[in-house]
């Protein structure tokens, strides 16, 4: 269903856009143009310069060179008020919804008009498009896809002839993405054109007619993505082939290296996530999936198993590992028995922000013979800093680089090596390859794989489901705080996972 | 609006070279700007800061006394440093040094013939741990009830204040004297030996005491773990807790250390300079040292150095307001000026001003 305009303005037109910060050139005299109703995927890895093209487009910065053609007119797009009058909605990868208000008082925050009114639009545009919701629902009770359409409806609200869309995916489950794509062809179709970021090769297939590759800020090439192949795209934008994860049968031993049984957990925090009874075994020599999407006790369950929150004496037996109840236990003693975790926010809980990656290794290293008698070994300090970074192609400006200025990417790689070169018995991470690019994401798939075939027990939460599939051998579902029966990653499909990622494990799979 | 073109952006990385530049250009606008002020004050300007600046390092006499003011200021702000870089914001210390001074000075009360030389070292033992001790008060109803430490420390200063006046009313006031409000005063063997033979000066031994704890100081901020982790809780308290380092241990670590300081302060004055015990111990060094700990860059060199500029300008103050004819405000003015540059000039040094591209109208 691809829209061709026979009349030669394209809606948008980009003219050698640049951006500078400082001597580093986010974007490099970028060209593109945009007719009605074309559905375009921008492509890159990260820090390919995709986010600063579509922040000048939306007006949050100003490009340093190069000019865009709006409706065949040069505009300057000063601020996101300007390029909403022009027209120009964007949907963020992360919300920005108050939770504890309703979605039509949130919308009521940016759109004029009375409660009552909004509502009613509210309902229009949903029935419109089908994107199913309760204007008077409150934000908090919703799940992340109702967010999501939550987002694009105050979108539409203001009736947009562009769309901008920042991996709208990748926080939903493969039942929403469905729903969402129906939605956004359906706007196609009324000739809403749409800039779709996304790192997910087989849905730029699915929906975009066409694809602009970004590499180091630069325009790289063009492609027709629906006779692309998904390995193509890759190359296209990594400038090389991907490797995908060496993934041989998992030989696990039968003792279990980390067992939680019947663990119950009520979050004293009322918009926190509870556990209800949740029971896993993870064996040296397995990888163990936990998918699901976010929110649903993930994050309580890995803080549970690090020790950053405790549970009380007497349910401390819920958790064990190497047949030692742990559940009391602080992170120490924990690592102490050969645990290393790897959270999901790099920066803030992973790494001090503001420290260099040198300080940083100390986090969790210091058990690593970087501290005697109580002072800083700084040869080894820096040793071991060294060989994270050589170890895992972290792309900094050495040991002494402050930790917030390396990419995502970059820093979840010096995160892993860090706990990696700990050599651990028992690896629990989260979220490993979020946000960050298809390269950095096969090398870190690929190290769990090769440490769990050195006999490391691993635990891998994640809420993409091709990675889960790709590395696990064995795979739990996480919904509303329970946790599903473990099924064999190989003699599952994609789609019953996906069921139960809706919670339809209770009934079915305990019956069985 | 101007204004609106420019903005602050984080620098990547910084060197230490702007680092060390900072007190120094700080300085050289601080004169400037005072050289301005006290032109318009119908002063001599250069005049007012000679008496300001150079008089206190002009005299034996006068290098003394600025010793003697800049060992509590360093001591202090040396211990307060340690707790604000882990985000632990003990405002308690003049409270910490009154009850390490009265604790401390049971002891030459008490035996106020003796000659044993143990009694110095007893009377720092005696106030570190009673300083420490008050500041412990805190520390427990912030780990036990999350009793927020700023208020409890500031609140314990005026207890610390009246505990002092009870006592010195009574059970420690000197019979002898006259119903003046004081103890007797200390044997020689409670008091810090002078530097000079002649008991012309002042400046006494404590100077080596402030050194010694100025270099340990330096080595527990720089090189132990213990003080890495203080670090850590103070700037990601999140990444602490991802590492296992307990937010509890480290509010009792750093009172314990600042509380510590100020009680052997506290044992400076009584032990020093005043050589007995009385109402007024200290013309607020507890709350000086709290802007001597940010001058210094929350750092033990700077702290030192920080210190010694502040104890300057305190010996400084009295000569200028009689001899060049300054307004009282005057060196008030001076160390804000001071601390104002001095804020600017660290901002600048982590942050950059960049110029916003010039908006068109669309």
């Amino acid at each position: 269903m691809k829209t061709k305009v026979g009349n030669p303005p394209p809606l948008l037109r980009l003219q050698n856009i640049t951006k500078r910060y400082g001597t580093y050139v986010a974007n490099d005299s970028v060209d593109l143009a945009l007719e009605q109703g074309q559905i375009c995927a921008i492509l890159g890895e990260n820090g390919a310069g995709k986010s600063t093209l579509m922040k000048t487009i939306y007006g949050i910065q100003q490009p340093d060179e190069g000019e865009i053609v709006w409706n065949g007119e040069k505009v300057a797009v000063t601020s996101p008020s300007v390029a909403r009058d022009l027209g120009i909605g964007m949907v963020f990868q992360h919300f920005s919804l108050f939770e504890t208000i309703s979605v039509v008082e949130n919308i009521s925050l940016t759109v004029p008009g009375s409660l009552p009114e909004l509502s009613e639009i509210i309902r229009q545009k949903a029935d419109q498009y089908g994107l199913n919701i309760n204007p008077e629902s409150p934000v908090h009770g919703l799940s992340v896809g109702e967010r999501q359409r939550v987002e694009i409806i105050r979108c539409l609200m203001q009736d947009p002839k562009l769309l901008i869309l920042d991996e709208p995916t990748s926080v939903l489950p493969p039942h929403s993405v469905k729903q969402l794509f129906e939605t956004l062809k359906k706007l196609s179709g009324r000739g809403v054109a749409m800039l779709y970021i996304s790192h997910k090769l087989e849905e730029i297939r699915d929906l975009c007619h066409s694809a602009v590759v970004l590499r180091q800020g630069r325009v790289t090439g063009t492609a027709n993505p629906q006779q692309a192949t998904s390995a193509e795209l890759a190359r296209l934008m990594i400038g090389h082939d991907i490797p995908t994860a060496r993934h041989a049968e998992a030989k696990p031993s039968c003792e279990p290296a980390l067992a939680v049984s019947d663990l119950v957990y009520d979050n004293p925090d009322p918009l926190g996530e509870s556990l209800d009874s949740v029971s896993m075994v993870v064996r040296p020599g397995e990888i163990v999936g936990i998918a699901g999407v976010s929110g649903n006790g993930q994050s309580t369950l890995a803080r549970l198993l690090s020790g950053e929150i405790r549970l009380q004496g007497d349910e401390a037996g819920s958790i064990r590992i190497f047949d030692r109840s742990v559940g009391d236990a602080p992170p120490g003693m924990r690592r102490q028995l050969g645990v290393t975790f790897v959270p999901e926010e790099r920066l803030g809980r992973a790494t001090v922000p503001t420290m260099s990656l040198a300080d940083n290794v100390l986090l969790t290293a210091h058990r690593a013979g970087l501290v005697r008698k109580g002072l800083i070994r700084r040869r080894q300090q820096a040793d071991f800093a060294d060989s994270c970074i050589s170890d895992m192609d972290v792309r900094s400006r050495g040991r002494q680089s402050i930790a917030s200025s390396l990419s995502g990417g970059n820093l979840q790689k010096f995160v892993l090596g860090r706990e990696l070169l700990l050599k651990p018995r028992i690896l629990i991470v989260s979220q490993p390859t979020w946000g960050i690019d298809v390269g950095a994401a096969a090398m870190v798939r690929q190290k769990l794989v090769d440490l769990r075939d050195t006999g490391t027990a691993i635990l891998m939460i994640s809420e993409e489901l091709e990675e889960i599939f790709e590395i696990s051998d064995r795979i739990h579902v996480m919904y509303h705080g329970r946790l599903s029966p473990s099924v064999q990653a190989r003699s599952v499909t994609a789609e019953d996972v996906g069921r139960m990622m809706m919670g339809e494990f209770d009934q079915t799979m305990r019956a069985a | 609006m101007m204004l609106n073109r420019y903005a602050l952006v984080q620098r990547n990385e910084v060197s230490l070279k702007s680092i060390m530049l900072v007190p120094l250009v700080t300085f050289i606008l601080a004169l400037l700007g005072s050289m301005v002020l006290f032109g318009f004050l119908g002063a001599p300007p250069l005049g007012g800061l000679y008496r300001l600046l150079i008089d206190p390092l002009s005299s034996a006499y006068n290098i003394s006394e600025v010793v003697i003011k800049a060992a509590p200021l360093i001591l202090i702000a040396q211990g307060l440093a340690i707790g604000f870089r882990a985000k632990v914001w003990n405002i308690g210390a003049e409270g910490q040094l009154i009850i390490g001074a009265v604790a401390a000075s049971v002891i030459p009360i008490t035996y106020p013939e003796s000659q044993n030389v143990l009694m110095l070292p007893a009377m720092i033992l005696t106030g570190m741990i009673a300083g420490a001790a008050w500041a412990g008060i805190a520390a427990m109803l912030k780990t036990r009830f999350n009793a927020s430490e700023i208020i409890v420390t500031l609140m314990l200063n005026q207890i610390a204040m009246q505990i002092l006046y009870f006592l010195i009313n009574g059970p420690l006031k000197d019979p002898m004297g006259f119903s003046y409000p004081q103890s007797v005063s200390f044997p020689p063997v409670a008091m810090y030996p002078l530097l000079s033979g002649d008991g012309m000066l002042r400046a006494n031994a404590s100077i080596f005491v402030v050194i010694l704890l100025s270099i340990a100081a330096l080595i527990y901020v720089t090189r132990t773990f213990s003080g890495y982790t203080l670090l850590v809780g103070g700037l990601a308290p999140s990444a602490a807790s991802y590492a296992g380092f307990s937010a509890q241990k480290a509010v009792w670590i750093t009172l314990l250390i600042g509380g510590a300081a100020a009680g052997l302060a506290g044992v400076g004055e009584i032990a020093g300079p005043i050589g007995r015990l009385q109402p007024t111990l200290s013309p607020g060094y507890g709350f000086a040292a709290i802007i001597v700990a940010f001058l210094g860059g929350l750092h033990p060199v700077g702290i030192l150095l920080a210190g010694t500029f502040m104890a300057i300008v305190y010996v400084g103050a009295d000569g200028a307001i009689i001899d060049a004819g300054l307004p009282p405000a005057a060196p008030v003015i001076f160390q804000g000026m001071v601390l104002v540059f001095y804020l600017a000039s660290f901002a600048l040094v982590h942050y950059r001003i960049v110029r916003i591209q010039p908006e068109a109208r669309a």
